[in-house]
């Protein structure tokens, strides 16, 4: 075979491996930016939950539809990969359908089955073209979501577009390779293999073809298959499309208690505790007392921090992952109450900035050096308070997400962040403080007169 | 509806039980709007007269209960929330309380999710499922008061309750003993669309948009034709009225807790 196109295969094979490594390191920094926070617990339910959610895509099939339609993309996607394998070898090593004679009992079957899953793509991606251009779901339009405006619209072409020329790539070049086989061209003719199911009804397209007309297309389509392989797999990390490999991660490390349950402050629990003279039970670090209600002695020293979040540094690490594995679906925000009815909050919009707060920082490093910092942050720059205000807190953007990110989390830690670091609630939820405060109520009645309900307890019954 | 005089309804508190050396089988947790509201109060009163009528030995903390904490807490008021947390705590902890039940979801969810941490461990139901508990014992057989029968009924769930809880078949059991048409919006269960009052949105106007949540809501339950709302929240209580309100339905469509339809269907 060629020397040639060896070299330049393994070239691209490393120049692919040393930016998808450079770019995992970057995504990585940028996401433990965020606060620790243990998430091994309960490794059981983890597992559980990851193979229902992620690789069983449990919440897409809301809609059955479209349940399908991905689930033929992601099923495409795992198993097509399985060919890539063979494509790389025969890559490296100047070889031509190398698993052929090792497995002749099943490799048509196989080769079938990834036809029938790429013709499948094919189709999907059209269709989600047109749910996006035709039938313009309302989710996907940026006229009505401004967070899709601009940049976020061409990832989401230019992913199902890169999707259906790969996908012809490869059915072509399963064409042209039979159609060389059956005029018997050089070592084409070698390969102990037949038709294949798809690509069989693509060879009449070739039938004007001349041998080394064919050859080239051969190769030209090999080569655009594998080398857009590649392309997209780097793209992907600079991608909305990254929830193809953190959507994973991201389910395993979701949220396992109840949704409605808030995470609690340990270092406020102290204060609370010394104000009140109650035993002390957590530290400042959130490290429980021992039996004895002592605490452990570096508790007593360690820096209390901000409450709240204000920047991505506030956040918990599982918050930034939330962000880089979003992929701008937008069905939190189409669930949102507060979008619904035309506040400026769109959940998704959170997710969205929390990520491009992480990329601008990363932008930075690469400008000034990895110590970096300017003087932006995610609340304020990104976020508006008029956004955050806005969440009744409902769940049902938390609710909605196939791979269980959580945006009312962020949102809840910006508003301490508003309420207790800048002591700026809106009046009326400051009256609401005072009230909780002096009458033990959010309204302004008096506590004493809390029972009085009691004595109508006897009395008829108004039916108005 | 007749009144019901001859029957006297009692509301014991915690004070009186330990007082007399006594124990309550559970607590009813009133919450601020069941104290406070006007509207509210007549949940107080008929979830108080269910329980009376089935004859469990329960009590309230009367004027020492206090605001969970709940909406300082989604506000953002962490301190707050704590402080309240932290009081409510001793004062369950001090009466030995075992078991809650309340009517508002707000309550339920903090006091269920978010009071262990802080100390304070209990079995808290919330009074849709403590209703649907006694309807499959028996003790509430919605007999002898009011009929339902061939009434619309649809449910709005409420977040705290729903996603929130996982708690969606309790509320609508209990009312399938009304015997009446439950009928669903088409935002229901995981999908319910909240009434626009949680996260202490209530304590505030809404940022600016084009519509409010609760009458986008209300339409939706409009759409079903039913002639009742049934709610389980005391915050989707006043929206759901409010929005019913604002589309000028208020004299053909009424919004009831979900033991206040008990109570009726019960003759209490």
């Amino acid at each position: 075979m060629d020397y040639l196109q060896q070299i330049l295969f393994i070239v691209a094979v490393a120049v692919t491996a040393w930016y998808i490594t450079r770019r995992v390191q970057l995504i990585s920094r940028a996401i433990k930016l965020g606060r620790a926070e243990n998430r091994t617990d309960h490794p059981d339910e983890r597992l559980r939950t990851m193979l229902l959610v992620a690789f069983g895509q449990k919440k897409m099939f809301t809609n059955p539809l479209v349940g399908v339609m991905h689930f033929v993309i992601y099923l495409g996607f795992i198993i097509i990969n399985i060919e890539i394998l063979e494509i790389i070898l025969d890559g490296v090593l100047g070889t031509h359908r190398l698993f052929a004679p090792y497995t002749t009992a099943v490799y048509p079957f196989l080769i079938g089955v990834f036809e029938v899953l790429a013709a499948g793509v094919l189709l999907v991606c059209v269709g989600f073209l047109a749910r996006r251009f035709i039938a313009r779901v309302s989710r996907l339009q940026a006229s009505r979501h401004r967070e899709l405006r601009g940049w976020p619209v061409s990832d989401a072409t230019i992913i199902l577009m890169a999707e259906i020329v790969l996908m012809i790539a490869f059915l072509t070049w399963n064409a042209a390779d039979s159609a060389l086989r059956d005029r018997g061209v050089g070592h084409y003719a070698d390969a102990p293999v037949g038709d294949f199911i798809i690509s069989q009804h693509l060879k009449p397209l070739f039938a004007g073809f001349s041998d080394s007309g064919l050859v080239a297309y051969e190769r030209g389509a090999w080569w655009i298959h594998i080398l857009g392989i590649m392309a997209f797999a780097v793209y992907v990390t600079y991608s909305k499309h990254l929830h193809i490999a953190l959507g994973f991660p991201n389910v395993y490390f979701s949220d396992l208690q109840p949704k409605g349950e808030m995470q609690n402050m340990p270092e406020i629990t102290k204060e609370v505790q010394l104000a009140l003279g109650l035993p002390l039970t957590t530290g400042a670090d959130g490290s429980q007392a021992n039996d004895n209600g002592e605490q452990p002695a570096e508790a007593t020293s360690g820096d209390i921090g901000r409450f709240g979040a204000k920047d991505v540094y506030d956040l918990k690490w599982i918050n930034l992952m939330n962000a880089y594995s979003c992929t701008e679906c937008g069905r939190c925000t189409a669930a949102c109450p507060a979008n619904i009815t035309g506040k400026k909050l769109s959940p998704r919009k959170i997710m969205m900035d929390t990520r491009d707060r992480m990329e601008d920082i990363q932008r930075g490093w690469k400008e000034h050096g990895s110590d970096y910092k300017d003087d932006k942050s995610l609340l304020g720059d990104y976020i508006t308070v008029e956004e955050i205000n806005a969440c009744t807190t409902c769940q049902a953007c938390v609710m909605a997400c196939p791979v269980n990110i959580n945006p009312l989390d962020i949102i809840l830690q910006l508003r301490r962040y508003r309420v207790m670091e800048e002591a700026q609630a809106p009046a009326s939820w400051n009256a609401m403080f005072s009230n909780i405060e002096n009458n033990m109520a959010p309204w302004k009645f008096s506590p004493s007169d809390r029972f009085n309900w009691a004595e109508q307890v006897n009395e008829p019954v108004s039916t108005k | 509806m007749e009144a019901t005089t001859e029957k006297v309804y009692k509301v014991p508190t915690m004070a009186d039980m330990a007082a007399a050396g006594e124990e309550p089988e559970i607590l009813f947790w009133v919450g601020c709007a069941g104290s406070f509201d006007d509207r509210y109060k007549r949940v107080t009163i008929a979830f108080v007269r269910i329980l009376n009528h089935v004859g469990i030995k329960f009590a309230v903390l009367g004027p020492e209960e206090a605001c969970t904490g709940d909406p300082a807490r989604r506000a953002g008021n962490e301190f707050l929330f704590q402080m309240q947390a932290m009081a409510n705590i001793q004062v369950l902890n001090g009466y030995n309380v075992k078991k809650i039940v309340t009517a508002c979801p707000h309550c339920f969810n903090t006091l269920k999710n978010e009071y262990p941490e802080l100390g304070g461990e209990y079995e808290v139901v919330h009074h849709s499922q403590f209703l649907q508990g006694l309807i499959n014992e028996g003790r509430v057989r919605v007999k002898d008061g009011e009929s339902f029968k061939g009434r619309r009924i649809t449910f709005h769930d409420s977040c705290y309750l729903g996603r929130a809880n996982k708690i969606y078949e309790a509320p609508r059991e209990v009312l399938a003993a009304l015997d009446a048409d439950l009928v669903e919006m088409k935002r229901s269960r995981t999908n319910g669309l909240c009434c626009g009052a949680g996260g202490a949105q209530y304590f505030k106007e809404p940022e600016p948009g084009n519509k409010d949540v609760n009458v986008e809501r209300v339409q939706e339950a409009l759409g079903t034709g039913a002639d009742t709302i049934a709610v389980a929240c005391p915050f989707c209580m006043t929206m759901m009225s409010d929005g019913v309100k604002n589309q000028n339905r208020e004299d053909s469509v009424k919004v009831y807790d979900i033991s206040e339809l008990i109570a009726r269907g019960e003759g209490l």
